[in-house]
């Protein structure tokens, strides 16, 4: 393997390695980075540092098992992967949830892609040099994070879906809190595009790099925002309504730059829209239960069945292979990030070293998620 | 496009493959040669554009090891699955299909990472996630006395 | 005669007589170095301590936190905390890299910043050195500084600080064009590159008022260059974190890399005592033309009181630039420079002269 990174150097080139830790790389991630001055011609990622079997931890874990631990492969997006794994077991066992549950999921998903959004910004603020992003973004998401301890009683790992239901039944502040919540974020938004989308500085940083077509997109697999920003309408949300996304009015927001800053400001307007989706749910949720009752031990039919959610990142997707068993024969988990990882290379040839980090933060990559 | 209309042209273009309809999409199983050619097929002919390569799946069975694809068109919004096994063991090997949709790139690692299935003239099969000398983790055979406990 | 605080003079005076009394006058003029050359090292220790403590304060602020609180009352001996740890920190010498240059590029950039403020003119009487070409001192000095950069990227033998090194030198020697063509406005309307008479000549009112148009625009080039000078702000790709871990700095550690962080909060001392000095007045108190009562009511405050204010203002809007701003990339800083900057100056130069000829000023 070592001989094979060697071999194709031309005397002008180097190689430098933005290694495992790294300010800018979002987690453990390795990138080689072939350089002829300030240009990029290669990017290799190398993954698998936090690789932890969960695919194969899955097939000796009984399916109530199986929420927990895909809360901890995109820890941003916890409850969507929560999501994604209970519907696709109650598609298979074809149990009808209630309503105020389908409302339930849906507003903790809407609040989680909020935070996922948050955390997002101000970290690409902060990898392009605005340090002062991090603290603003950061001090609001506290915010949706000390309301997803009330109802929840945790911060990040949510373990809020269970298969036929979700764990606990609303709080009583809860629709008060997430009100006050979202008349507060309204006003602090605009600021977020006061600092950084207005500043000149962070325009030249961005329009026009890491130009990349609706069909490379398309070829690449880079879904959600990401795809959405270069024109690809892929929201799952849109095409396969799941929970109680049938029962609202949104828009998909699509731009067409196919630049960093648009997918930039395909985020900032999701937030818009995760918003007037809460504001359309909050107040109408229906009473009735919050779990159906299910069997002690689930046995799933013989089978596959496939689930996509739209998680903050992209199409995340999972696909459990029963033999009717307790345990799950084979689980896979089709992650947002691992596709957009792989398009990196192909987005960043011919760049600067500056715009690759530019390039990496606008795709959101969180590498627990693309290493599983 | 309804999963008869499809039925009827995934036969026309491939007779060998064996089209059932499974609780959500419609599967089909070619056999391991006929791969390559089925899918640019399937992605290039114009009322089916199977251009979207949504997952890319490998999977342990006791007779034959199967790589899954799950196959969307982004202008007709129809999915299907397409199947490949291969039976043998040893050195299982299939076609890349990473020349039609970039995407099978880093995934056909992954499958080959973790289960050891080969794809022929891939442009860079290197492990994945897992480093020269481990075994194939997904497999069911796998035995790893200090990591795994057998219950 | 009585010290007084408006003139620094009586003081300088004072120790004068009182040191020739008693020695030879090659006794007193050895004395006199030594007790300069010690002031210097200790305004450089003491003010470098107070900007690094003042910059995490205002950085914390502007990030809604409050910044360093617990060492001593207000954090005020945190960054007193932080040098004895540097100094008790290991020197790590890579081992092929050149010792000679390694160990040389450190002391180059301090050096360097020490000879700069010899000349700031602080008070009345309190400039220790007062070239008749004072200004192109300051510029001359100031760039030999690249030197120092581009050494300590270049024999650190890393990919990393030679890159950073590279960066920096390109963009430090760019702006330096800026920065000089800017002062070299107001020379004109001064009419002499010596420091203390550029800041008699703004007894009648600062630079910045008097040569209204071109002087405005020549104080904003002036901090942008400034900033873009001493690594900073919007302008610090070379030692940009999130890039390239820490630039052409990354293989210093202990008291070595202690020079490099002092020598660039002087070097911001550096440009803000050459903001005030040429544009704000120096140590002058506001004055407009005439206006004896208003003149006599600022005198009351000291110049020296006045320099340091000015100072602090200037400084504050640096530090403002640099928490507020993404960052720029390397070809955006120089194709600001080249592209923007510099014709803005030219023209601005011949702007100036045009009004000084004409005696279109105040």
């Amino acid at each position: 393997m070592a001989e094979q990174e060697f071999d194709k150097i031309q005397t002008q080139e180097y190689l430098v390695n933005m290694g495992p830790q790294h300010p800018s790389t979002h987690g453990v991630l390795r990138l080689l980075v072939k350089l002829e001055g300030e240009i990029v011609h290669n990017v290799e990622p190398h993954i698998g540092y936090i690789h932890s079997g969960i695919e194969k931890m899955c097939e000796s874990l009984t399916y109530p098992q199986l929420p927990y631990l895909t809360d901890r492969m995109d820890y941003l997006s916890a409850h969507m992967n929560e999501e994604a794994v209970c519907l696709c077991i109650e598609k298979a066992l074809e149990i009808e949830v209630p309503d105020r549950v389908k409302y339930l999921r849906t507003i903790i998903s809407e609040l989680q892609r909020l935070a996922s959004h948050q955390l997002w910004w101000c970290v690409m603020g902060m990898d392009l040099g605005a340090l002062t992003t991090f603290f603003y973004g950061l001090r609001d998401r506290e915010r949706i994070l000390d309301i997803f301890e009330e109802n929840c009683g945790a911060r990040l790992t949510l373990n809020y879906s269970v298969p036929g239901g979700v764990m606990f039944d609303m709080h009583p502040n809860f629709q008060k809190r997430v009100k006050e919540f979202i008349t507060y974020f309204k006003k602090v938004l605009p600021e977020y595009d006061q600092l950084l989308t207005g500043n000149v500085i962070f325009q030249e940083r961005t329009r026009n790099v890491g130009i990349f077509t609706k069909e490379e997109c398309i070829a690449w697999g880079v879904t959600g925002p990401s795809g959405r920003g270069s024109g690809w309408s892929c929201d799952v949300r849109k095409h396969e309504p799941y929970s109680a996304l049938p029962f609202v009015n949104f828009n998909e927001v699509l731009y067409y730059g196919c630049d960093t800053l648009d997918r930039y400001k395909v985020r900032i307007q999701e937030m818009w829209e995760s918003m007037s989706i809460i504001e359309q749910l909050i107040d109408n949720i229906p009473e009735g239960d919050y779990q159906v009752k299910m069997k002690g031990v689930i046995k799933l039919p013989e089978g596959e069945f496939y689930q996509r959610v739209e998680a903050a990142r992209g199409d995340f997707g999972v696909l459990i292979i029963s033999d009717g068993k307790k345990n799950p024969y084979r689980v896979k988990f089709r992650s947002p990030g691992f596709s957009n990882l792989s398009a990196l290379n192909a987005m960043s040839k011919g760049w600067k070293i500056a715009d690759l980090v530019a390039i990496m933060s606008s795709l959101d990559l969180v590498i627990p998620d693309i290493d599983r | 496009m309804s999963n008869e209309e499809l039925k009827n042209k995934i036969l026309a273009i491939c007779p060998d493959a064996e089209v059932t309809e499974g609780k959500q999409f419609l599967n089909a199983r070619v056999p391991g040669n006929k791969l390559h050619e089925v899918a640019l097929k399937l992605r290039d002919s114009k009322d089916l554009a199977f251009d979207y390569l949504t997952c890319l799946t490998g999977a342990d069975f006791p007779e034959y090891m199967t790589v899954i694809y799950h196959l969307e068109s982004t202008l007709y919004r129809h999915m299907m699955v397409l199947r490949a096994n291969t039976a043998d063991r040893e050195n299982p090997v299939l076609d890349t299909v990473s020349d039609i949709w970039a995407t099978a790139d880093f995934h056909e690692r992954e499958v080959y990472d973790l289960l050891g299935v080969r794809f022929a003239n891939h442009p860079d099969l290197r492990r994945l996630l897992l480093w020269e000398g481990w075994g194939y983790p997904l497999r069911k055979d796998y035995v790893d006395e200090v990591r795994i406990v057998d219950r | 005669m009585a010290l007084s605080i408006y003139d620094f003079t009586t003081l300088t005076d004072a120790i004068h007589e009182s040191l020739s009394r008693s020695m030879s006058p090659l006794a007193v003029q050895a004395i006199e170095w030594t007790i300069i050359g010690i002031a210097i090292l200790l305004f450089v220790a003491l003010f470098g301590l107070f900007l690094v403590y003042a910059e995490r304060k205002v950085c914390a602020f502007f990030q809604q936190r409050l910044g360093p609180m617990r060492v001593g009352k207000w954090g005020l001996l945190q960054t007193i905390a932080d040098f004895i740890k540097l100094l008790m920190k290991e020197l790590i010498l890579p081992k092929q890299a050149d010792k000679f240059l390694y160990n040389l590029a450190p002391f180059i950039v301090i050096i360097v910043s020490f000879l700069a403020i010899s000349v700031v003119p602080f008070a009345k009487g309190l400039q220790a050195l007062d070239f008749d070409i004072g200004i192109f001192f300051v510029t001359s000095v100031t760039s030999v500084g690249v030197i120092g950069v581009l050494l300590a990227g270049w024999s650190s033998n890393n990919k990393y600080s030679l890159i950073g090194a590279m960066r920096s030198g390109a963009q430090i020697v760019s702006y330096e064009l800026s920065v000089g063509l800017s002062m070299l406005t107001m020379v004109i309307l001064a009419g002499s590159l010596q420091i203390s008479e550029i800041v008699n000549a703004q007894s009648t009112g600062w630079f910045i008022f008097r040569g209204h148009i071109p002087a405005v625009i020549a104080f904003f080039i002036f901090v942008i260059a400034g900033t873009a000078e001493t690594n900073r702000g919007p302008f610090d790709l070379a030692e940009a974190e999130s890039e390239l871990t820490a630039g052409f700095h990354t293989e210093y550690s202990g008291i070595k890399f202690a020079f490099f962080f002092l020598a660039e909060y002087i070097n911001l001392f550096i440009v803000s005592a050459m903001a005030v000095t040429v544009f704000l007045g120096g140590w002058m108190p506001l004055h407009f033309g005439h206006f004896e009562g208003f003149n006599h009511i600022m005198d009351f405050i000291p110049p020296i009181v006045w320099f340091f204010g000015k100072i602090f203002l200037v400084i504050f809007l640096i530090m403002w630039f640099k928490w507020t701003f993404p960052r720029l990339r390397i070809d955006q800083i120089l194709a600001l420079e080249w592209k923007f900057l510099l014709p803005i100056n030219l023209f601005n130069i011949v702007l100036m002269t045009i009004i000084v000829i004409n005696g279109w000023h105040f």
